[in-house]
């Protein structure tokens, strides 16, 4: 919402400085955007004469101007473009330093085409009065040489930019900006009523009607119109195109500029019709599918069924309440204008506005809700001015049904204020605020009554009108009061959800990953492939083909990564994700996990070649490693955990397990990528990847003491002894170890496997595996014999549970 | 045997033992002389055959002669092992300029969102705010209607939703545009006095270089039967204070709309924006950084609590802007787009955590 100084001064009597005005309308809520000092940018423009205009020697449209600048000094030649230029003409001249604000440039001395150029005579566009330029400016003969232009035009105004929130319909004019400011005790607001002009041309005789279906609201429950007759659609007087300037419209005809300056400066949207190209009734109602409109902004439009036309005979004529059509349009031969004022419903505005992407200043306004009650006044003021610029005779106004302002009175007890706010503030002061806003105060005691004035439908409850007492006084005046404490030392914070989430995360980084953050929609086949891409998870309105599908796994986004990192000559990377998953679109359907990959040679200690180490493939027990170190963090030893070699959907089949607790709690699954997923996401392999569901960890139980149990030290030594034995090679060495520590579990305290070995002289699928057994003595040293036992007991259970040999 | 020959033997062995350069020709020496077929041994032996005067001249003598070679032998001894280790050791330098690989945890990092949110949460944690979550995929209930917005409402339309397709009765399920809705559905599962903090992913349809798809947002909601906005200002206050980690603020609250809270404010903090950098809690600028408000009567109505009796207020603020704001970054959208570079500047190391003792960052 755009205004000036000098037109809110017009409505505000106040002494206030531009500075606090500017000042007090953020505070209340109006905030400031932009703050134009027109007077300040144009102050090096002056009124100069061209001397003499002759054309340029070298070139067909240019000419070479002398001007004179009025100071006294030699003719200044300058080079002109502009067709208008002439001799004798007087115009508006910027000497070389000057800043054209209209063309973002500092003026520098030039040579065109062999023409020494120092200066320039300016357009309207130039100095940003308006879009012209087409020529430059021209000014009557007698205008005074050598004045600056600012001070002839008496340009010493402000130009003030606010944002509206959507709520405050009533501050999208000056005359509201004026009465919010009035309430702070800023200034007074001139508020004199609108006077009725007296009908002296006899009724209105164009037919006006409302069409629509009684069973809903209708989408205009209100128009009211007014012949005006024998008019001359003049220009606006200097005033006027003045105002409209200001603030960056383009003055264009009476009409259309009385019809914009009411539109800011009450906020009353009005349309005015040339009433001899109505043909029969003119009516309000939906529009109807297939039907169109040439509007005002030179742009063809669909109407369907939610627009809310104005029509007559001939079909519709105007987008109600947004934007009039080019049929009816009123021009500088128009003598007989229907002015409308109506009341749109702000709801179907807002749904048309949308979907035809007009932003008019009606829409802007009708949208955010129009006083009911200024239909009255809007007519009696445009038909005002334009009795006043264009002459006529005004006819009596016709009304076709009616919107009534609704009348809400709120019970207000004055303790509210200071409940909601810490403020305290007397009935006094809380009754000239409101009333200064309009309200009508009524009752004393602890409890009034508030009546809300009818530009105010935001105004509903209590707190409603506790932010418009707030706001007046400024909450800089509430006084800062510390948040009382709950109780002494805060309890733990985070669920154990939410720990793990950290934890998974500073565990995984220790391990030299770094931490993703991606994007929770994926592409249709990247979800596809990773085991989603249920239509119940795809967006309706995607922005973006890759962001289609909420992501089934954490993975394809990190491969993802991991290409556009190899592109970029970054061939070696580990990098993990911790976050949500979509199973399906329900709450229960989201999880949390942690996922991770490592690609090229990022190994946990290092990557690339190194003088210490060979550069080695990345392989499973790399990443198996990293899930290992999270679940440890976790609290979950993944040893402890069942770990099943059945490959993860996007895994390697020979190369991937599962780990879980039990058939239908399985935590997650490690493996290398499947070469065919690779080779989707242009991936050359190994990579390796492990995804976890940390919501399927165990909950931690809640243990009466935190004590631990007592430590049983034994004195005695442990020995080691060492097995190897021949399998088959499809055989999980897993189950040797677990065979080995079954074969006596109160003596072995570790199985080990140091050495797994194929070829040589083994058979071709079989396999030797090399296993170091700690035995723990527990109360007297061991016996060679008791050892012996033992070990016989190791070679059996590994042999009968896993087929195996002991190797001679 | 005379004296003199006696002289000239030990002269002999003591000049033989200082000459030695290896610890093998001194075990020969000490053979040759102390052992048994030695000639100093041999000098002991002939004892046997002298006279008992001669005996007790002699005897002396070359037992003492005996323990001299003994101890040269051994002192001997002590310096060749001397000189030996001294040339094992400068036979043993190494290069030692050779650089080592990187330690895991001097490569691994944290993503700045992440360890925005626990600055955040260790901050209200010492507030006695706990961390309430809820789904990325919500009803149009919980994001907007409970929320106030009312159907059709323009407000909804700001809002640059993201749909799902609706369900087979009709509705549709969409992406949550705020955390808001978590304040709903801990309204209704939890009772007052409540005091939450709610971090998590947006989503809106709109993308530009301050604009992603999907952002970051904490909202805090504080509810019982006494909290106000004097309250709020000062819990906001020292949440910027700490969390920008300046000993003073300027803060300036201004009244704006929100379609949840009445009154509704938005809140800018002083700041300094010369030079190309931000510096927050300097200078004569404003920079807008978050809404806030009394929670309004009708969001509490809708989540089952009388507003005559419960009253507290709500704020929201962009994480992914907070840690802009802190921590530099110019462009938001490669928050999201795992750029090893990236992640290596901007990130965290593993073991950085923020807390209120050992301070939020290093």
């Amino acid at each position: 919402m755009k205004f000036t100084i000098n037109w809110l001064k017009t409505h505000l009597s106040t002494d206030a400085s531009n500075a606090e005005i500017i000042d007090t309308l953020t505070m209340i809520g109006l905030e400031v955007e932009e703050v134009i000092d027109q007077a300040k940018i144009l102050e090096n423009f002056t009124i100069a004469k061209v001397i003499e205009a002759k054309k340029h020697p070298n070139a067909d449209k240019l000419q070479v101007l002398l001007v004179d600048d009025g100071k006294g000094g030699e003719p200044i030649k300058v080079v002109c473009g502009a067709p208008n230029a002439k001799t004798g003409m007087m115009g508006v001249f910027a000497s070389t330093g000057t800043y054209i604000p209209g063309a973002d440039f500092t003026l520098k001395k030039g040579n065109i085409r062999g023409e020494e150029s120092n200066g320039m005579m300016c357009s309207e566009k130039e100095l940003l009065l308006s879009d012209d330029h087409d020529g430059i400016i021209e000014l009557p003969a007698d205008t005074p040489l050598g004045v600056k232009y600012v001070d002839y035009m008496k340009i010493d105004d402000v130009m003030i930019d606010v944002a509206i929130t959507p709520n405050r319909g009533d501050c999208a004019s000056v005359f509201g900006i004026a009465r919010d400011l009035s309430a702070t005790g800023l200034g007074n607001l001139k508020d004199e009523p609108i006077k009725a002009i007296p009908a002296s041309a006899g009724e209105t005789t164009t037919s006006i009607e409302l069409r629509f279906d009684d069973e809903k609201e209708p989408a205009c429950p209100l128009f009211a119109g007014r012949l005006i007759k024998n008019i001359q659609n003049v220009s606006s007087p200097n005033w006027l195109q003045q105002r409209l300037r200001d603030i960056g419209l383009r003055p264009i005809n009476a009409l259309v500029d009385i019809t914009n300056f009411i539109t800011y400066d009450r906020g009353r949207p009005l349309h005015v019709f040339d009433a001899d190209k109505i043909s029969g009734t003119l009516h309000a109602r939906m529009g109807k599918q297939g039907e169109k409109l040439e509007a005002l902004d030179n742009k063809s439009y669909e109407i369907d069924e939610i627009m809310c036309v104005i029509a007559d005979d001939s079909g519709a004529i105007g987008l109600g309440g947004i934007m009039g059509g080019t049929s009816t349009s009123s021009d500088e031969n128009t003598t007989n204008v229907l002015l409308e004022c109506a009341w749109f419903d702000p709801i179907n505005i807002a749904k048309t506005g949308r979907k035809t992407g007009i932003n008019s200043d009606a829409r802007y306004r009708f949208e955010r809700y129009v006083d009911p009650s200024s239909t009255r006044d809007g007519i009696e003021l445009a038909t005002k001015l334009i009795l006043e610029i264009c002459g006529g005779e005004a006819c009596e106004i016709k009304i076709a049904g009616e919107k009534l302002p609704s009348e809400k009175i709120i019970s207000f007890p004055l303790a509210e204020i200071e409940r909601l706010t810490g403020l305290k503030i007397s009935y006094a002061e809380i009754k000239v605020i409101l009333t200064r806003l309009g309200f009508w105060l009524s009752g004393s005691g602890e409890i009034v009554k508030i009546a809300v004035p009818t530009w105010r439908p935001d105004i509903e409850q209590k707190a409603d009108i506790v932010e418009e007492v707030m706001r007046m006084v400024g909450v800089d005046k509430i006084p800062v009061e510390p948040l009382p404490s709950l109780d002494g030392v805060a309890k733990k914070m985070l669920t154990s959800s939410q720990n793990n989430r950290r934890l998974a995360r500073r565990a995984l980084a220790t391990r030299g990953l770094k931490e993703a953050i991606t994007y929770s929609f994926i592409s249709q086949e990247s979800a596809k492939l990773f085991g989603g891409g249920d239509k119940s998870l795809r967006l309706a309105n995607a922005i973006a083909n890759d962001m289609s599908d909420m992501r089934p796994s954490l993975l394809p986004s990190l491969l993802r990564a991991a290409s556009r990192n190899i592109n970029r000559g970054f061939a070696d990377g580990a990098i993990f994700e911790v976050g949500q998953i979509f199973l399906d679109d329900s709450e229960m359907g989201q999880k949390n996990y942690a996922s991770a990959i490592r690609y090229g040679s990022a190994k946990i200690n290092g990557a690339g070649r190194h003088w210490q180490s060979k550069v080695e493939k990345l392989d499973v027990y790399d990443i198996k490693a990293d899930l290992a170190a999270m679940f440890d963090v976790l609290g979950q030893d993944i040893e402890k955990a069942q770990i099943i070699a059945e490959p993860a959907i996007w895994a390697h089949p020979g190369r991937s397990a599962r780990v879980q607790l039990g058939p239908k709690n399985i935590l997650g699954h490690f493996g290398e990528i499947h070469p065919s997923i690779l080779a989707k996401f242009d991936l050359e392999g190994p990579i390796v990847a492990f995804e976890a569901n940390l919501d399927a960890l165990p909950k931690p139980r809640k243990k009466a003491t935190k004590s631990k149990p007592p430590i049983v030290l034994s004195d005695l030594m442990a020995l080691k002894r060492d097995f190897a034995f021949v399998l088959d090679k499809d055989i999980e060495g897993a189950n040797i170890i677990k065979a080995a520590k079954n074969a006596n579990k109160a003596m072995i305290s570790q199985v080990n496997i140091f050495d797994v070995f194929e070829g040589g002289s083994l058979d071709k699928d079989k396999k030797s595996i090399a296993i170091e057994v700690i035995i723990q003595p527990k109360d007297k040293t061991l016996t060679d014999e008791e050892i012996e036992i033992i070990s016989a007991a190791i070679i059996k259970a590994v042999e009968k549970a896993t087929g195996a040999i002991l190797r001679s | 045997m005379s004296d003199i020959n006696l002289e000239q033997l030990s002269d002999q062995i003591l000049s033989d033992i200082k000459a030695i350069k290896d610890k093998n020709a001194l075990e020969q020496l000490r053979v040759g002389t102390l052992g048994k077929k030695g000639s100093v041994s041999a000098l002991l032996s002939t004892l046997g055959k002298m006279s008992p005067d001669e005996r007790k001249i002699m005897g002396p003598k070359i037992n003492a002669l005996k323990q001299q070679v003994a101890k040269e032998i051994e002192t001997r001894q002590t310096e060749l092992k001397a000189i030996e280790l001294e040339l094992r050791l400068k036979s043993e330098k190494i290069d030692i300029s050779l650089p080592l690989q990187p330690a895991p945890t001097s490569t691994g990092r944290i993503h700045p969102v992440s360890q925005v949110i626990d600055e955040i949460s260790a901050i209200f944690s010492d507030m006695g705010f706990s961390i309430a979550e809820g789904p990325d995929i919500e009803t149009d209930e919980l994001n907007f209607t409970a929320l106030n917005f009312p159907p059709d409402h323009p407000a909804r339309e700001m809002h640059d939703t993201f749909f799902f397709e609706p369900d087979e009765n009709g509705e549709r399920k969409l992406l949550r545009t705020h955390t808001s809705p978590v304040q709903i559905r801990t309204m209704k599962s939890q009772e007052p006095p409540i005091r939450v903090i709610m971090p998590g992913r947006t989503y809106r349809c709109d993308s530009d270089q301050t604009h992603t798809p999907m952002f970051h947002q904490v909202e805090g909601l504080v509810i019982d039967k006494s909290t106000h906005i004097g309250h709020l200002r000062w819990v906001l206050e020292e949440f910027l204070k700490s969390f920008f980690e300046v000993d003073n603020i300027k803060t300036r609250f201004r009244p704006s709309f929100f379609p949840f809270t009445e009154p509704s404010m938005e809140v800018d903090v002083q700041c300094d924006r010369s030079g190309g950098e931000m510096k927050i809690g300097q200078g004569t600028d404003w920079l807008e950084i978050l809404g806030c408000g009394m929670v309004h009567p009708n969001v509490l109505r809708n989540a089952g609590l009388d507003p005559d009796v419960y009253q507290g207020f709500a704020f929201g603020m962009g994480i992914d802007r907070l840690a802009m704001l802190k921590y530099g970054m110019a462009d938001l959208r490669a928050f999201f787009d795992a750029d090893v570079r990236w992640m290596e500047h901007y990130g965290f190391r593993p073991l950085d955590m923020p807390t209120l003792f050992g301070g939020l960052s290093s």
